[in-house]
């Protein structure tokens, strides 16, 4: 019989939900069968920790005497640039934001030592950041110059929000050319001499609940240390990529937008990151609970990583060329091992996303909720899914004149 | 007994030169070379751990720059800060000699600092700044 949310919910705030990560129900569903395990366990938790791009922070300042507007001025957070495009005094911290002065790859590869990614980290970390802001006034919002320190106590609003997070898989980026890249995915050594991946597998989120049948609008997450919600789906959502038998993409598919409160997270789950020689960025953790609420939705959670294909793809030419295609697939268990085969060679491969962490955050997060202090919701719409015809579409150029 | 790690570049022109064994057998050194780099047209680089007396050491470092032979200390170190690293695991294939060490089953990164050389590859590598050069 069918379990609802609300039934899950009762369980969970008597202290009686049967709660266990996305690891331990693999062994669990092996022993017991699906049908058993589905019954008698109610909640599955997925995790994953990596580097996640498309994530920024927007805050609200407060009211300085007299009164000036950001809001189509220009303002900056330990000299790194902030968005100024929403009103006087709400601000947007992108997390690849850089310094004017920041020499990017004028020398290439650049440091990429300090930017928005590591501006809330420091936020977050309850440091004090340094604020200065030019504003053009305006008869009710007459001051030009602001300057001041700020701190996240002291703040208003402070939102995590990220429009592009939590990777249902990802490409696994090898280098054919015969010089080293500095890329997104890393350092990517020359004639295949490296391959790196940037997922958790097995306990990714989107891959334990690959057609989006649970984990939708409004779905309560652990984010960053706190408490989060599923806003919207993520840029570049591809529900439609080619999948495996059992559901799971063999491509980058799903994505999340998510947002919470920074006030409530945490620098040890929002790290600033830098990738030298492309940039800066967030590495954020997410944890994301799975209700058990029937045997389809179980068999989902019991994907092992030797199930999970992933595209390896050339990043010397390739990938910045937009050559579509790919070298071929391997699994996450080859992947995790250390070593894969390629065009004969033993390539040695290594994650930019953490396994260690994401265990630990599947691990807190079942501990909110059996010990009470987290309740599932029902997203109150679902993510566009396999039957939607959605697709991440290339940029459709058009000449000017 | 003395021991130093360090990293000899030689010009062209002294491509020839048995240095390795002019250390062991003129000044009685124990030489492990730990990376070396030799080819044509190309400045070579050996990277070496010497062991000796205190005194043959030192006149054997001495015979080394008279030579012309560019000596640079690893006292260069590299330091793993703990607290920063994620256990990403990016450095792991990075590291030459192994000296980044995953364990897979816990998939924890530990490091090795006896089987650094110095390289100061994983420096650029790792996101979170969790490897140090220091000077």
């Amino acid at each position: 019989m069918p379990k609802t949310i609300r039934e899950i919910n009762e369980k969970i705030k008597r202290g009686e939900a049967v709660v266990v990560t996305a690891e331990e129900i693999i062994d669990i569903a092996e022993e017991k069968g699906a049908k058993k395990a589905a019954e008698q366990i109610d909640v599955v938790t997925t995790a994953t920790f990596g580097p996640m791009c498309s994530s920024g922070v927007y805050l609200n300042i407060g009211h300085s005497k007299p009164r000036i507007k950001l809001g189509g001025g220009r303002a900056y957070l330990n000299d790194v640039p902030v968005y100024t495009g929403f009103a006087a005094v709400d601000i947007l911290i992108g997390s690849n934001a850089l310094p004017d002065d920041d020499p990017r790859n004028k020398i290439h590869p650049g440091e990429f030592s300090y930017g928005g990614g590591h501006v809330i980290e420091d936020l977050v970390a309850g440091k004090d950041l340094k604020l200065t802001a030019t504003a053009y006034g305006t008869d009710c919002y007459p001051r030009k110059k602001l300057e001041t320190w700020i701190n996240i106590k002291d703040l208003n609003e402070t939102v995590l929000f990220n429009p592009r997070n939590a990777y249902q898989n990802y490409n696994v980026a090898v280098n054919l050319s015969d010089r080293v890249i500095y890329t997104y995915m890393g350092i990517v050594k020359p004639h295949l001499a490296n391959a790196n991946y940037c997922s958790a597998g097995q306990l990714s989120p989107l891959l334990n609940d690959p057609y989006y049948k649970t984990i939708g609008i409004g779905t309560r997450i652990f984010l960053g240390g706190g408490v989060g919600y599923v806003a919207w789906q993520g840029t570049q959502h591809n529900p439609t990529v080619p999948r495996t038998p059992n559901g799971v993409p063999r491509a980058g598919a799903g994505t999340l937008a998510v947002m919470g409160d920074l006030k409530e997270m945490s620098p040890e789950w929002l790290r600033g990151t830098t990738m030298h020689g492309y940039g800066t960025t967030l590495t954020v953790g997410i944890g994301i609970p799975i209700p058990i609420l029937d045997e389809e939705i179980l068999t989902y959670t019991t994907v092992k990583d030797e199930d999970i294909y992933a595209q390896v793809i050339d990043y010397g030419q390739a990938y910045p060329e937009l050559e579509p295609g790919s070298l071929g697939e391997v699994n996450y268990r080859e992947l995790k091992s250390g070593k894969i085969t390629l065009q004969e060679k033993e390539v040695p491969t290594g994650s930019l996303s953490s396994y260690a962490k994401a265990r630990k955050i599947a691990d807190i997060l079942k501990g909110w909720i059996k010990g009470g202090e987290f309740l599932l919701t029902e997203p109150v719409q679902n993510l566009p899914s396999a039957d939607s015809g959605l697709t991440f579409k290339p940029l459709r150029e058009r000449a000017l004149e | 007994m003395q021991k130093k790690k360090v990293v000899l570049t030689f010009p062209h022109k002294l491509i020839n030169e048995p240095i390795t064994y002019h250390l062991i057998k003129d000044y009685d050194l124990e030489v492990n070379i730990i990376r070396a780099r030799i080819s044509p047209r190309e400045e070579g680089r050996l990277m070496m751990e010497i062991s000796g007396k205190e005194e043959p050491l030192r006149k054997g470092m001495k015979y080394l720059k008279e030579l012309g032979v560019e000596v640079q200390s690893l006292a260069q170190d590299i330091r793993w800060l703990d607290e920063k690293c994620t256990h990403c695991t990016i450095c792991i294939p990075i590291c030459p000699t192994e000296a980044m060490v995953l364990d897979r089953n816990e998939m924890t990164v530990t490091f090795d600092q006896d089987k650094c050389i110095g390289c100061g590859l994983c420096v650029p590598a790792c996101p979170y700044k969790a490897v140090e050069i220091l000077f």
